[in-house]
């Protein structure tokens, strides 16, 4: 059955599937008129090369970990989450209404009831198209879809309406108190007495979310629910023939996948703009989808594949910032990373599969 | 609200579910043939971008139209080649074209016109023109149809009519052709029409092409009929809208039409009224905004009727050995 080895589907089909989508990004820079090596030279610079670019693409990556967490943990389950915006978009409101109407004299009890309230409504805003998957059979593709669209009218009214400052025209709540402002990597690091940018994003919910990638590997290989959620996922009527509930299940994995997918909230609502703004999940639920698929659902994975396109977005950002290539050429390496790694995958993996055979005959 | 304003607002209806009509349908052959679409939206963001381009550099709108349409079929061409030939997933392949989309026309955009991810702006023979029908500059003075007539069913684009014409061509093509037969088949049971010796691979794909086309159609009236150009993100929620559309008529044609002319209507009240003052309530505009996806999820979980998909949709085919 096993027709080739683990490293070659964990490491060798997605690297090549991601060496496709840069070589067509290639070509895409070519056709613009600009020079892929050169612009490839100044994202690796911009992003990696100091530490001040290190700290907006582990800014980013912490976002990324949490929505490619919460696609993965619903994949384990057969669901596929594509309502990660919308989770995101309510979780959110949770850390703003928290930040905004609670007195809190000092950051980290603030931090620990801003998760607490993003994953709350991230799990809220996931259960609804969960409870209608399980109990009544609707897809749970197409009711995420219309949730993203619905959180995203929600906020808009509830920012227009209810938490923008009197005077204010800017659909945007009022900033938070500033003892609710999260030390940023910089200072933690400088702490240390190590250099370290100051004035970059990446602030301590980095540190919570390698903390979700380990706590998710633990949920999904060390527990019974982990195990449940993979057998379910693998096969609902085996599942079911053992006992196990696909209600409780869907219900389960969607909760989590939820939470987790509002705790990217946390990351860009307190650490960063210290305000909740109008569009502030920044398609960050989708790159879920591409963290997720690239990383092979896997927390480790995910956590690499975070920091690969927390690299793409800030090196897109520079490359956005000192050549003529807009930003949106990094939407494009992230729809082939999707489309390579999902949707294509058998392209790249039987060819390999057969490569690995043919060797095999060989060596006998 | 008067007369007058109320046939405005139908007006801007069936200005506004036309490219819904066009997209539904295309999404309602695609997966009567047992292929799921939720890249709609990137097929019609990708030809409204290739019309809109080809339009403004050409001053043709008939050669903006066939390079929409054909950018829209590419991007079908490799939904098919993901989900039919390499057993993809249908869902995953859908969102990647979305991005690709939403990413690739902003990149081009740019670079060939550098004015923000727009097209110039389309004038005279580079946008489609208002169509009138016969009579109607003289039946416009007769009170109530005179208006009707004039305003409401004259004086549209010709996508408008073609859009129209869409939806009995379909439902002819569907349920009254061996070819509408086989793809409903292919829909539901593929290994019995594979049995009769129908390739369902052809079948699969020649449905994913029609709604490629179908597709361009609606990119296309968006960028050089319904406005004039190509800006970024310009089809706005639309292709979901008309997927929610599709599940709101259970796919069928005729109810397609009234799914998109009541989400087409929503939209244009949404348009023209702020808030919505129903004496006891008000209905903020972000409500009007929200409706179709609130009415799409209640259809969904069958509190109305249930919405029953293609039995065979989102699986890719496996011919048994």
């Amino acid at each position: 059955m096993d027709r080739m080895p683990k490293w070659a589907d964990v490491l060798l089909v997605p690297a090549i599937s991601l060496v496709l989508a840069f070589a067509i990004s290639s070509v895409v820079i070519l056709l613009i008129g600009e020079n892929p090596w050169a612009a490839m030279k100044l994202m690796v610079t911009g992003a990696l090369g100091s530490t001040y670019g290190w700290g907006y693409t582990l800014y980013y990556a912490t976002n990324f970990m949490f929505t490619g967490l919460a696609v993965s943990v619903a994949f384990h389950a057969g669901l596929f989450n594509i309502g990660g915006e919308g989770q995101a978009t309510l979780g959110g409101l949770g850390v703003a209404l928290v930040c905004l109407f609670l007195p809190w004299p000092h950051w980290s009890l603030a931090l620990a009831a801003a998760v607490l309230a993003a994953a709350m409504f991230g799990a809220l805003w996931a259960a609804v198209p969960a409870w209608l998957q399980a109990k009544r059979g609707s897809h749970i593709v197409i009711t995420t879809i219309m949730f993203n669209f619905i959180a995203a009218a929600l906020l808009n009214y509830v920012l227009v309406n209810l938490l923008r400052p009197v005077g204010s025209m800017d659909p945007a709540s009022a900033r938070f108190a500033p003892e609710m402002r999260l030390p940023r990597l910089g200072e933690i690091v400088n702490g240390l007495g190590l250099p370290f940018a100051k004035g970059t994003p990446a602030n301590v919910t980095f540190l919570i979310a390698v903390a979700a990638c380990f706590a998710v590997w633990l949920l999904i290989w060390r527990t019974r629910l982990g195990y449940q959620i993979r057998a379910f996922g693998k096969s609902e009527k085996a599942a079911v023939y053992a006992g196990i509930s696909p209600v409780r299940i869907t219900m389960y994995a969607m909760l989590i996948s939820g939470g987790l997918a509002g705790l990217m909230a946390t990351n860009q609502v307190m650490g960063e703009a210290q305000r909740l703004l109008l569009n502030s999940v920044e398609g960050a639920g989708f790159i879920g989808i591409a963290v997720a698929l690239m990383g092979r659902s896997h927390p480790f994975g995910v956590f690499l594949a975070a920091i690969l396109f927390g690299f793409l977005y800030q090196g897109g950002a520079e490359l956005a910032l000192w050549t003529k290539i807009p930003r949106e050429l990094i939407t494009v390496i992230q729809a082939l990373v999707i489309l390579f790694t999902g949707a294509l995958d058998n392209m790249v993996r039987r060819p390999v599969e057969s490569l690995f055979l043919i060797a095999r005959k060989g060596a006998r | 609200m008067d007369f007058a304003t109320l046939i405005q607002i139908l007006d801007s209806t069936v200005r506004l579910a036309t490219p819904l009509l066009f997209a539904c349908l295309a999404g309602l052959f695609s997966e009567r043939a047992g292929v799921f679409d939720i890249g709609l939206e990137g097929k019609m963001l990708i030809a409204a971008f290739a019309s809109g381009a080809v339009a403004a550099v050409t001053g043709s709108v008939w050669l903006g139209l066939c390079a929409g349409m054909l950018g829209s079929l590419m991007l079908a061409a490799v939904h098919g080649l993901a989900s039919i030939t390499f057993r993809g997933n249908q869902l995953i392949s859908g969102v990647a074209i979305n991005f690709l989309a939403s990413g690739i026309t902003v990149l081009l955009a740019q670079s060939w016109f550098g004015q923000g991810g727009r097209t110039p702006p389309l004038a005279g023979a580079a946008r489609f023109q208002p169509v009138n029908l016969p009579f109607a500059g003289q039946v416009a003075d007769v009170p109530v149809i005179g208006p009707v007539y004039a305003e409401l069913i004259s004086g549209h684009t010709i996508l408008v009519y073609v859009a129209a014409a869409c939806v009995p061509l379909t439902w002819w093509l569907l349920f009254r052709t061996r070819f509408g037969l086989r793809l409903r088949a292919v829909g539901e049971n593929p290994a019995a029409v594979d049995t009769a010796g129908v390739s369902v691979i052809g079948i699969r794909f020649a449905a994913v092409a029609i709604c490629g086309l179908l597709c361009g159609l609606a990119g296309a009236y968006l960028a050089t009929g319904l406005a004039a150009g190509f800006g970024k993100e310009m089809t706005a929620g639309r292709g979901f809208i008309a997927l929610a559309a599709l599940i709101f008529a259970k796919w069928r044609p005729w109810h397609a039409l009234g799914a998109c002319l009541l989400f087409g209507l929503l939209e244009a009240v949404g348009n023209r009224y702020q808030n919505i003052d129903l004496g006891f309530a008000v209905l903020p505009v972000q409500f009007m905004q929200a409706l179709p996806y609130i009415l799409t999820v209640v259809i969904l979980a069958g509190f109305v009727g249930k919405a029953i998909p293609p039995r065979a949709g989102g699986e890719p085919y496996v011919k048994e050995r």
